[in-house]
């Protein structure tokens, strides 16, 4: 630690230019992989995430498959490039941890006892790292798992929180999240208020705590109508009002 | 006497999962689920209130099977007493061996002689097994080997859309370009013509239908595109 420290605040103003409660500028797509069942990419801030879901179905290997419900895969994966200096492009012990974490997140929204012995497998692949990207991925992943047609009980959407120069802030970036003095990441499914990720990375009071909590979860609600203007772009246009054909 | 008010949307309204779609005495149904007194959508689609019931039209449905439906699907392994089919289902399909041949069963039977391996094949749904793996059969008319054609993937959801009322739509894609179509369930749709030109059409014709599957008129406009596709290509 360098001893004089730089501050990460100046009136109010955040080094990117934000205000403590602001997210950074987010950007969803839905559809982007032909190949893939269902895909999103995301960008939020300097994160670029890309993320394919492909499934259900049948599960390879098969001494993998559960009898009774499916089984939900994620690979979290940075790619060697996502990162100055470049990492190794292995999954790192991080990446295992993410993954594990991601899909918790996820499982909740999820109907896997529909689907017994099949696997859903969702990739995410980050190609540029810019702090905050398990939140990142989980807003990417549930959009893809929703292109993919897959029934949900709700969108997953996440956003973290975080303690900076004394300051409760909104959407840490690397800088803020490797400077700063606590990161609390949160996952939450909107319409049915459920948090399903709470993390935290540093020291925080009770009330920073509530703080945060509370400010996560309005980042998430902010992030949510992006999800859902994402799906709108591509599906909205199929029916218009009053005009299904049935059959 | 109150009347619960229960419809939170319109008819029609774009809704995504998570979606509270009404609350009180209405039921379930396709693509929706029970929480808690409330509706909610699992899907991407249209939320649709009838007689009692709300559901959603999912604009994009991963395939489920069910019984009496068409699928066609690849050759992926041969068993002893039968094939494996990939369907693009949950779960792959099995088709077993008397319910691909006219006759009983003999050991000395070579399977691969009947479907191989890659073989791609036209079969119906007759039963799903209590693990959820599909029972197929070839028995049937139309059913067996696909032996050439071309094939086009589709949304399984937006499958009804390409048959249309009755077969409406089909009928009249049928009609107006003279191709051979079988329609899989699964949203694999085999074309087969002798000319190309007009299976060319068919899948221009089926792209358009997939993007603008619930509006209204399509019939009518997939009738007009093919006519002035027809047209372009005379000149």
């Amino acid at each position: 630690m360098s001893t004089t420290k730089r501050r990460l605040i100046v009136d109010g103003v955040r080094l990117d230019g934000r205000k403590v409660d602001e997210i950074r500028p987010i950007k969803i797509e839905c559809g982007v992989l032909p190949n893939a069942n269902g895909s999103s990419y995301v960008e939020q801030g300097k994160n670029k995430i890309l993320v394919g879901v492909f499934g259900p179905r049948e599960m390879h290997p098969k001494h993998l498959a559960d009898l009774r419900k499916a089984v939900l895969r994620y690979r979290y994966h940075m790619a060697p490039f996502s990162t100055d200096p470049r990492r190794s492009p292995a999954p790192s012990r991080r990446d295992t941890e993410l993954s594990m974490i991601i899909r918790n997140a996820l499982e909740p929204a999820l109907f896997l006892e529909r689907y017994p012995r099949a696997s859903i497998d969702v990739f995410a692949e980050i190609l540029e790292a810019d702090g905050s990207t398990r939140c990142a991925c989980t807003v990417a992943a549930s959009v893809a798992l929703v292109d993919a047609g897959i029934p949900m009980r709700d969108l997953v959407v996440a956003c973290s929180a975080g303690k900076i120069d004394g300051e409760i802030v909104l959407d840490l970036n690397d800088v803020e999240d490797k400077e700063g003095a606590a990161d609390l990441p949160v996952a939450y499914m909107p319409k049915l208020g459920k948090v399903t990720l709470l993390q935290m990375d540093g020291v925080l009071t009770q009330e920073e705590l509530d703080k945060s909590l509370q400010l996560a979860l309005q980042g998430c609600k902010k992030i949510y109508e992006f999800q859902k203007e994402a799906l709108k772009m591509k599906y909205g246009k199929q029916g218009e009002k009053g005009s299904v054909e049935q059959d | 006497m109150g009347i619960v008010l229960s419809k939170l949307l319109e008819n029609r309204d774009f809704v995504v999962p998570g979606d509270v779609l009404a609350e009180g005495d209405l039921r379930s149904g396709e693509n929706t689920y029970r929480l808690r007194g409330k509706i909610y959508a699992t899907r991407v689609g249209l939320v649709e209130y009838s007689r009692g019931v709300v559901s959603v039209i999912a604009l994009e449905a991963n395939y489920e099977p069910r019984i009496g439906e068409i699928v066609i699907g690849m050759v992926v392994d041969v068993d002893l007493s039968g094939w494996v089919l990939d369907i693009d289902g949950p779960s792959l399909a099995f088709l077993n061996v008397t319910d691909a041949l006219d006759e009983p069963f003999k050991p000395e039977m070579v399977l691969p002689n009947v479907f191989d391996l890659g073989d791609l094949i036209v079969a119906k749904v007759v039963n799903i097994g209590r693990d959820g793996t599909p029972k197929v059969s070839t028995l049937g008319l139309d059913l067996g080997r696909v032996e050439g054609g071309r094939l086009v993937r589709m949304t399984p959801s937006k499958i009804p859309r390409l048959i249309g009322k009755k077969g409406s739509m089909v009928n009249m894609i049928l009609k107006e370009t003279g191709c051979q179509i079988v329609i899989g369930q699964n949203g694999i749709v085999l074309v087969n013509s002798r000319e190309r030109d007009m299976m060319d059409l068919v899948v221009q014709v089926m792209q358009k239908i997939e993007s603008e599957a619930h509006t209204t008129g399509l019939t009518n406009r997939i009738y007009e595109f093919i006519r002035e596709m027809k047209e372009k290509r005379r000149r």
